[in-house]
């Protein structure tokens, strides 16, 4: 099962360093990352995803708490919270398939940011699995480069995440 | 002021008396700072040494223990005493030195990146970017080290840093800025009266307690629990004085090597009240069949060590002091009475008298290792603080040296680290001047930090290094014998130095037993010495710690003896 981490900590050098560490340590593989300032500059946030393994994650919540820079930790409700990716993708597009192409961006709400003779740069968020299906779809063009950011979540409602 | 003088200003705010140290190049601000400053500096030999001496002189006092090294090569010395007081909870301020800001990666001359280096074995570290952060950096790391569950705190100073000019005022104590540090030490009070609950309603309860018990300064309400429910008590390995082993509930300790009764008990306990404890490795063995039978209540301070291991039944979390007297508060309400198992007790009476530790007779005409330990404690009536190094010593020190109080038994466990007694009995030594302090060493291990004579005699630390000397790097040796087909490789160390004749090289006094009937006049003598002494005590080779259960193992493969 996957879990998604919100993890509050302190903006200082090293903490990055700390958090990734521990879960190496314990044996945790981390799916993916991302780390930005949030609305207070002194405070940063880590969204982590991990699949949880051998060990339930609560060990490695609890040891995550022990770090002294780790403010707050959210394992988020995937029911209960809105998860978007960022995918910026370059495809193979001539004068004949462009067409095609821009009817899927469209259907999934994606963006063409950049067009050139021979390729397309295309920008898209969303859930995860959104981000997947656009992937699937526009593959068959030939894929060029691919980029996504990791998952970044925010729980639903007043509560703060 | 200089910032080198506002770190020793700062340290002495903190209660620092004595700092165990090495200079180097990157030190030298700081160490002038020292030369007429009212702070003892302990010059040791080898900054390992200066670790392990904090390490013992915290354990010892029950104060934070301050070591400082240079940077590069004497910080990375330091790295297995950081990991040995990390894996034992030890309350403990690392100080290194750091080449300077502008030179800070770029392969400077002894540079390395030590708070990357201690990452995974430190409670929290520091690398000063600026000298006005030090009073603050300095106050947080000692609160850091000595609270909630204890551990070591790396501050990792670039030299010029430590030449700058800054106010300083000693009486203006920094805000700590800790948002992310909240030890609970209060346990919660619906858990508590569960626990009272369930231990009363317990038919073979057994009481597990560890270090926590001794560094919450927990062991008087262990005692009172522990005899206003009539429940035997047994230990873990740091654990040993948390209660008086020569007390009749005492079961002494547990595990691989713990006695036949502790284990028999926990092993058909229906209720096991943990303390203070990890369920390590070395005391559960197999740990689907550690206490099958029991449930579970487990105090510690640190909530990631609750169901790390075994699920618990009832969890607290909290400090062991205060939890324990909560409990008891809560016990009486339910006016136990102290015969309400007295089958268990009798059982537990059984084992004791049907499997004692035995201490065997003379084999040869020599000196049989557990009896040279047994003598120890006998001429020393078990009032001697004792350290030990890691081995089949260690073992038999457990076994047969019985801890009467908290901070007399000071001994690697978690890390296992050979060449820790010896500079940790430095330390205790420094911290508790009037107290008789050995360390009961192998002779593999003393060889590992033996140059710490020099700093004995140098600071004339009247240290006893008893080395129950088989000529084996002994342990290894009794695994080898048992489950390696006796291939000694590489665990015979027959050529050593003459230990008498070292120590007096060292300018200590060196002494040796060859004979049953002579050791008891040696120790007498080392003993009375007011110098650092080194005891040669021949013991008979091949003999085996035991009872032993197999890693891995269970009771049921429990060997008493060969």
């Amino acid at each position: 099962m996957k879990h998604t981490l919100s993890v509050l900590v302190e903006n200082k050098p090293g903490v990055l360093t700390r958090v990734a560490g521990l879960f190496a340590r314990r044996g945790f593989n981390i799916d993916s990352l991302v780390v930005a300032e949030t609305e207070n500059p002194a405070v940063s946030r880590m969204t982590i995803t991990v699949e949880e393994q051998d060990q339930p994650i609560e060990q490695v919540t609890k040891q995550l708490h022990k770090l002294i820079n780790v403010l707050k930790i959210t394992d988020l409700d995937p029911a209960d919270s809105v998860e978007r990716e960022l995918l910026i993708i370059k495809v193979r597009a001539d004068a004949r398939s462009r067409s095609e192409i821009m009817q899927i961006v469209e259907i999934f709400r994606a963006k063409i940011v950049d067009v050139g003779t021979e390729v397309i740069l295309i920008e898209l968020t969303g859930a995860r699995e959104k981000v997947s299906a656009f992937m699937d779809l526009v593959s068959s063009f030939g894929v060029v480069e691919l980029m996504r950011t990791g998952r970044i979540a925010m729980s639903r409602g007043k509560r703060p995440t | 002021m200089k910032a080198s003088r506002v770190i020793l200003e700062a340290l002495k705010r903190e209660g620092v008396d004595t700092i165990f140290g090495f200079p180097g190049g990157v030190l030298l601000p700081l160490y002038d700072a020292l030369y007429d400053f009212d702070i003892r500096h302990v010059l040791v030999r080898h900054e390992q040494g200066a670790g392990h001496a904090a390490d013992g002189y915290a354990r010892a006092s029950g104060k934070v223990g301050v070591c400082l090294a240079t940077s590069g090569p004497g910080a990375t010395n330091l790295v297995t005493a950081i990991a040995n007081a990390y894996m034992d909870s030890v309350p403990m301020v690392a100080i290194t030195g750091q080449v300077s800001r502008h030179l800070i990666g770029l392969d400077s001359f002894q540079e390395a990146d030590v708070t990357g280096i201690t990452l995974p074995i430190v409670k929290h570290s520091y690398l000063v970017k600026q000298a006005r952060d030090l009073p603050r950096i300095i106050r947080e790391a000692f609160y850091i080290a000595g609270t909630g569950r204890p551990g070591p705190v790396v501050i990792d100073v670039p030299v010029d840093v430590t030449k700058e000019d800054m106010e300083f005022d000693p009486a203006a104590l920094p805000a700590m800025k800790l948002p992310g540090y909240k030890p609970t030490l209060k346990g919660h009070p619906k858990q508590i009266r569960e626990a009272a609950r369930v231990i009363a309603a317990a038919e073979r309860p057994v009481i597990y307690a560890g270090g926590g018990v001794i560094t919450a300064e927990a062991s008087d309400e262990l005692r009172e629990l522990a005899l206003y429910g009539h429940i035997p008590v047994t230990t873990t390995l740091t654990g040993k004085g948390c209660f008086p082993e020569d007390h009749d509930l005492s079961m002494g300790m547990l595990g691989m090597h713990g006695t036949p009764y502790a284990n028999y008990a926990v092993s058909r306990s229906d209720l096991i009240f943990a303390v203070g404890v990890r369920f390590d490795d070395r005391v559960t063995g197999k740990l689907e069949a550690f206490a099958p039978e029991a449930r579970f209540v487990h105090v510690d301070v640190d909530p990631a060590e609750i169901a790390k291991n075994v699920a618990v039944d009832v969890p607290i979390v909290g400090d062991a002091k205060r939890v324990l007297s909560a409990l008891l508060v809560e016990l009486k309400k339910l006016n136990l009475s102290p015969d309400r198992h007295l089958p268990w007790m009798e059982q537990v009476e059984a084992w004791k008298r049907d499997h004692p530790l035995v201490i065997r007779e003379p084999e040869d005409g020599q000196i049989m290792p557990e009896a040279a330990v047994g003598k120890i404690w006998e001429v020393t009536r078990g009032e001697a603080l004792v350290c030990t190094e890691v081995g089949q010593h260690q073992m038999w020190a457990a076994q047969h040296y019985l801890a009467r109080h908290p901070r007399r038994f000071i001994t690697s466990g978690g890390l296992g680290t050979m060449g820790f007694g010896f500079p940790a009995a430095i330390g205790a030594q420094v911290a508790c001047p009037g107290a008789l302090v050995l360390d009961i060493a192998g002779d593999g291990s003393f060889q590992m930090t033996l140059q710490e004579l020099a700093t004995a005699v140098q600071h004339q630390l009247p240290v006893k290094v008893c080395i129950i000397n088989n000529q084996y790097l002994g342990m290894v040796r009794q695994w080898q014998e048992l489950f390696w087909n006796k291939r000694y490789s590489n665990t015979c160390i027959e050529c050593q130095p003459d230990f008498v004749k070292l120590a007096e090289a060292y300018g200590a006094e060196g002494y040796r037993a060859t004979r049953p009937e002579d050791l008891e006049e040696v120790l007498r003598m080392a003993f009375a010495s007011d110098q650092p002494a080194v005891i040669d005590i021949r013991v008979k080779r091949e003999a085996n710690v035991y009872p032993m259960i197999p890693a891995g193992g269970t009771v049921g493969d429990m060997m008493e003896g060969d």
